[in-house]
């Protein structure tokens, strides 16, 4: 440890301003502090400070994220083994999903902190941490047959338009991974919807049918039930985006994010507690058993993007709700969206990704509201004395 | 009727270092300084020159806005250096003593027959107004303005205050005549917050002609704003005012002696702090004289106030007018190799979850001045009102403040607030942003539009 802290030291004055390389001062600086703690101390103001910081807090949401990658890894090897008739061991299937996702991984943080580390340099900032776990996100919830171009697209623009132009983390409306699926929706749709694309290797196979349980909804629940259990929805060996299957793992990442305070519970609860209420009043207005409508309210929350998009990106702090009472209205408003996206577009999977950009926006509008109460309050007492 | 409060957000920072009950040492000062900068928003006039011999309650300089408030000598000896910075401004005043016992008493009419603008001209005349300060803003109270109302804090939360009780015992009698000083200075009452947890035992809940409240909770729950916030609090166009405990003492010691004696008891606490005790001093002792408490270790932080909101003086400093706790801290200018990323890191605090000194709620921490971080943007802006105990949302007045809007500072609650209340707020700050700055720029750019 002592010799790598002499070597920094060693190097450091290059890269200082007036250095041989001061232009990679960012660069340099975002490094060191990822290899130590730094140095500063306090100036101004409290002369101690609490030992968390964002690399802290981004840590807590990777950790959070790890049970979802590692099952989806398996669940990749799992659905192409499926697909393709094999008789592939447990390592064999992981290995495979492995091989499967890390490019998908590789694209996207090279894209992604070659960004953010250029665009830092730029302005003379240090880098942020935000896009580690972003860069974590996105691969877990696209087709894991998105082709590699297209992702660095999609990231490419998650970062510039939807952050840097805004002034980075912290600055940005909506959630950058999220924006990074919704512009490979809207720019590739069809590479982003059919039953093909879920299924890694799948494509050749003659007969094969990869229809994710969301897509199946619209002819109604015995055909949905015909095809996958409820357990195999909550466990997740269905097909679907790489992260979302399986939901056990996105509880213990939800359990994880609670007891570290970072990840808002009560966003969770409130669009939990907004999709259970729209659906119920799709099931009572259900014309027929066969009806989209008729699907159970508490299969929504096992089906699609629901629980991982709940957990993970709902609550992302820059572009939720800033007030208490805001992240309620902001929470059940998206879990309301979504369901109700999914109940009259039968089967349509981006449901919830639409119902959090949209919420996203109207965020600053709820805080609004919610601080405009505080204001009317502060002037009613004024009149009251 | 005592009414009870009761706050649950805020806390308590578990730093090592309290000072135990008892007097070390009674400081015969060799150096004392009148540090103009102590005092927000006054611009000094200097009222003496060097070499000029001085006893305790000799003007030494006036605030050109308000030239009846002025600032007196605590202690007998001559004027011996007018220290000053860029632009001439005027630091400090430094003061030798020549310590004889001789006590000058001044004459001072009786309380009972003064009347309001009788006993604001003594307290003027005898350089005590200073220690009344104002909310809006915290700044020194108005003598032209009759305030609202008048607070005292006989609580102090923030880390490793002094213990009041100690500090201020056999002093009944001054803080009795102190009372009955700010009764003629309202009709609106003057409020005493009370610790909930114990009030019992002082002297502080038998003062007559107070109305008292109590309030129980963690930090900042015995800052007097946050006790203003939730008896009554503070609207535009209104002004209250507020003092602290032992400066009331000198103000009721005035009146019952009439001495000027600024003398007070004052923590020395902190990690680095050798044998944290109590001292008899004035205000302006140089640290010179308390060498013994700091140690020999180069790398110590000496600090006139807490933690949160003290001012760095060094070892050479000068105790501050408004402060009766000197903290003694290490300094963090060190590296630690994957710090943040390291899974237990049992030596560390944090209010946050992501540690875990949360589930130890008893162990106190080593802490130092390392900023365990980098300065980014606000990302995880819910954090702040969970150590605000006040109806504030206190990102939105950050923004105001940022923003210079000043109608959405006002009404946002800029009033309400001052730099001490929100330090809370910076300590936990994942971002590491300097949030008492910006408050205290909102507090200037207020001032400068009052102007």
């Amino acid at each position: 440890m002592n010799n790598l802290r002499k070597f920094t030291d060693k190097i450091k004055p290059a890269f200082e301003k007036g250095g041989k390389l001061g232009f990679l001062h960012s660069t340099f600086e975002a490094f060191e502090s990822f290899l130590f703690v730094p140095d500063t101390v306090t100036k101004r103001g409290t002369h101690v400070k609490d030992s968390v910081d964002l690399k802290r807090v981004m840590t807590v949401v990777m950790i959070a994220l790890v049970p979802c990658i590692l099952f989806g890894m398996w669940n990749i090897g799992y659905q192409h083994n499926l697909a393709v008739n094999g008789n592939m061991g447990f390592w064999a299937i992981v290995w495979y999903g492995f091989l499967k996702i890390l490019p998908l991984y590789l694209v996207s943080y090279i894209v992604g902190l070659g960004i953010e580390f250029t665009s830092a340099q730029i302005k003379g900032h240090e880098v942020n941490e935000g896009y580690l776990v972003s860069g974590m996100i996105i691969p877990l919830i696209i087709p894991v047959t998105t082709p590699l171009w297209m992702l660095a697209i999609a990231v490419a623009f998650a970062v510039i338009i939807g952050k840097e132009v805004f002034g980075g983390t912290g600055m940005n409306i909506w959630n950058p991974a999220l924006l990074a699926r919704a512009f490979l929706f809207f720019a590739y749709p069809s590479h982003m919807s059919g039953d093909k694309i879920w299924t890694a290797g799948a494509a050749g196979v003659d007969g094969f049918t990869g229809a994710t349980p969301l897509s199946q909804t619209s002819d109604g629940l015995s055909s949905l039930l015909s095809n996958y259990s409820v357990s195999d929805m909550f466990f997740g060996f269905i097909p679907g985006s790489v992260g979302e299957t399986s939901k056990l793992a996105i509880i213990l990442g939800a359990i994880f994010l609670i007891y570290t305070g970072v990840g808002s519970w009560k966003i969770m609860l409130s669009c939990i507690a907004g999709a259970l209420s729209v659906g119920f009043i799709g099931n009572l207005c259900a014309p027929s058993e066969m009806s989209a409508l008729a699907i159970p309210a508490y299969y929504q929350l096992l089906m699609g993007g629901f629980a991982f998009g709940a957990v993970f990106m709902a609550t992302d702090p820059v572009s939720a709700a800033q007030t208490e009472t805001g992240k309620w209205i902001y929470g059940f408003l998206i879990g309301a969206l979504a369901i109700i996206i999914r109940l009259f577009n039968p089967g349509y999977p981006e449901g919830m990704m639409l119902a959090i950009l949209l919420m996203n926006t109207a965020a600053p509008l709820i805080d609004y509201y919610v601080v405009n109460s505080n204001i009317k309050r502060r002037l009613q007492r004024a009149k009251t004395v | 009727m005592l009414e009870h409060i009761r706050l649950k957000r805020g806390l308590n920072i578990p730093i090592t270092g309290e000072a135990l009950c008892k007097v070390s040492k009674r400081v015969v000062p060799t150096l004392i300084a009148l540090k103009p900068t102590d005092f927000r928003g006054v611009t000094p006039k200097l009222l003496v020159k060097e070499g000029d011999s001085v006893i305790p309650g000799t003007p030494i300089f006036a605030d050109k806005k308000h030239p009846e408030i002025v600032f007196c000598s605590p202690c007998k000896g001559s004027v011996s250096e007018i220290v000053r910075g860029d632009k001439r401004k005027l630091l400090a005043i430094t003061i030798k003593p020549n310590n004889d016992a001789q006590v000058q008493s001044y004459d001072i009419p009786k309380l009972e027959t003064s009347d309001r603008q009788e006993v604001i001209d003594i307290l003027l005349k005898h350089g005590l107004w200073p220690c009344i300060k104002q909310r809006p803003y915290g700044i020194i109270a108005d003598p032209g303005v009759t305030p609202k109302s008048i607070f005292v804090s006989c609580m102090n939360t923030a880390p490793l205050a002094a213990n009041l009780e100690f500090s201020l015992q056999n002093n009944f009698e001054n803080l009795q005549a102190g009372v009955n000083v700010l009764s003629k200075l309202t009709k609106g009452g003057i409020h005493f917050s009370l610790d909930a947890d114990n009030f019992a035992g002082t002297d502080f809940h038998k003062l007559t002609g107070v109305i008292y409240h109590s309030f129980y909770g963690p930090h900042p729950a015995g800052n007097v704003g946050v006790q203003i916030n939730h008896i009554s609090p503070i609207n535009k166009g209104e002004t209250v005012w507020t003092i602290d405990l032992f400066l009331l003492v000198a103000i009721g010691n005035l009146f019952r002696t009439g001495t000027y004696d600024m003398s007070r008891t004052v923590a020395v606490a902190g990690p680095a702090a050798v044998n944290p005790s109590y001292v008899k001093c004035l205000p302006g002792t140089s640290m010179s004289d308390l060498s013994e408490y700091f140690g020999s270790d180069k790398d110590v932080r000496v600090i006139s106030g807490d933690i949160l909101t003290g001012e760095t003086i060094g070892k050479e400093g000068f105790l501050g007018f408004y402060n009766n706790l000197i903290t003694v801290l290490p300094e963090g200018n060190y590296y630690e190799m994957f710090g943040w990323v390291k899974p237990f890191r049992l030596n560390k605090f944090s209010f946050s979850h992501s540690y875990f000194s949360w589930l130890m709620p008893k162990k106190k921490y080593n802490m130092d001045t390392n900023t365990n971080g980098g300065e980014r943007a606000f990302v995880v802006s819910d954090v702040y009102s969970k150590v605000l105990p006040m109806d504030i949302y206190p990102v939105y007045l950050f923004k105001a403040i940022l923003a210079e809007n000043i109608e959405r500072m006002e009404e946002l609650g800029i009033y309400e607030v001052i730099e001490e209340d929100v330090a809370l707020c910076e300590f936990v700050c994942p971002s590491k942003i300097d949030i008492q700055s910006i408050v205290s720029k909102g507090i200037d750019i207020m001032l400068k539009e009052m102007e």
